[in-house]
């Protein structure tokens, strides 16, 4: 009897838990890579609204922002709930000058170095709230780069499920295979997230990833 | 002036996370392109992205860095390379980015872009 009441209370605690935590399904990269765009595709797609503010210039994300209670459906009926979080770029490096480029005033360019970094300082430190992460990489560019490495590193390390999503591929410059044989003990998903390309694909992986 | 420095993986493996990552910082922002004979692990090469996040200003924007990793072999091998030459694994390489353009990081090799000056171009 009593090891019945214990098992009872256990599943009572566990239950509770599981409905107070909320997943939180991360999406990381160097900048550029099509993150906001993929938030908006996804909060487009099942909330009917976007998330954030897409442009063709790098650290346009630099804040983190999350949406609360994303859901979406697989074929089967299947639910999955949770919180997207879109963090911004990661990089080693930035300089203000880069911004100037594209035709900012040196000022706000200044502003805009400054909120970046402090973005990527934000983005590093989400890693450890994580419970699953999609890395959003350009397709067109070479995967080799050390930032890549470091967030896929880090992200085995906290051993925290990992799916890689090579965006872009509306491009004819994308490159999937590349990226594959960079990555080859993840599953790679080639996306077109301003395009909605594949999308649905990238959602039945999702259901794999949590 | 920039010059390039070897720093032996010995030479920084006593030093706790924190202490290896502000040395090698230190060393870059020294205007030295440091090269290691092993590989930082992830969770320090994320920290040192955090403090360089940190310490960028008017005169140090950033840092370039590229490793590559041998090709996996007898883990009991390599352990006593490690152990009789007190060998890391791979090779780092860090700079400033005011200097490195980029660090394009084949699986086997490491190619370095220097930024464009007025006198020199693009160099391998």
């Amino acid at each position: 009897m009593a090891s019945k009441l214990s098992f009872f209370f256990k599943k009572l605690l566990r239950g509770l838990f599981k409905k107070r935590k909320k997943l939180k399904l991360g999406l990381y990269g160097p900048p550029n890579g099509g993150k906001t765009t993929l938030a908006n595709r996804i909060c487009k797609d099942w909330l009917g609204e976007e998330m954030g503010i897409v442009s063709g210039i790098a650290h346009e994300t630099r804040e983190i922002q999350v949406k609360e209670e994303v859901i979406i459906k697989n074929k089967a009926g299947r639910e999955l709930k949770f919180n997207l979080v879109d963090t911004p770029g990661i990089a080693t490096k930035i300089d203000y000058e880069d911004f100037l480029k594209s035709g900012m005033k040196e000022k706000k360019a200044k502003e805009r170095a400054k909120e970046a970094t402090k973005g990527v300082i934000d983005a590093i430190k989400w890693l450890d709230d994580m419970d699953a992460v999609i890395v959003v990489l350009d397709s067109t560019i070479d995967p080799y780069s050390q930032v890549n490495i470091t967030i896929i590193g880090n992200l085995q390390a906290r051993k925290i499920p990992v799916l890689i999503v090579g965006n872009k591929t509306d491009l004819r410059k994308a490159d999937l295979k590349k990226l594959q044989a960079a990555f080859p003990q993840y599953e790679v998903i080639g996306i077109s997230a301003k395009y909605g390309k594949n999308i649905e694909e990238l959602y039945d992986s999702m259901f794999k990833l949590v | 002036m920039l010059s390039f420095q070897f720093v032996p993986y010995s030479e920084i493996r006593s030093l706790d996370s924190d202490q290896r990552i502000r040395k090698l910082l230190r060393l870059v922002k020294s205007h030295n392109i440091i090269l290691i004979n092993g590989k930082l692990k992830s969770k320090e090469e994320a920290e040192l992205i955090r403090i360089t996040m940190e310490s960028i200003n008017k005169d140090f924007k950033g840092i370039e860095i590229g490793s590559i990793e041998p090709k996996k072999v007898n883990k009991i091998k390599q352990g006593l390379m490690r152990l009789l030459f007190n060998e890391g694994e791979g090779f780092t390489i860090i700079g400033p980015a005011t200097v490195i353009k980029e660090i394009k990081q084949n699986p086997g090799k490491l190619q370095l872009y220097m930024q464009e000056t007025k006198k020199s171009r693009k160099r391998k």
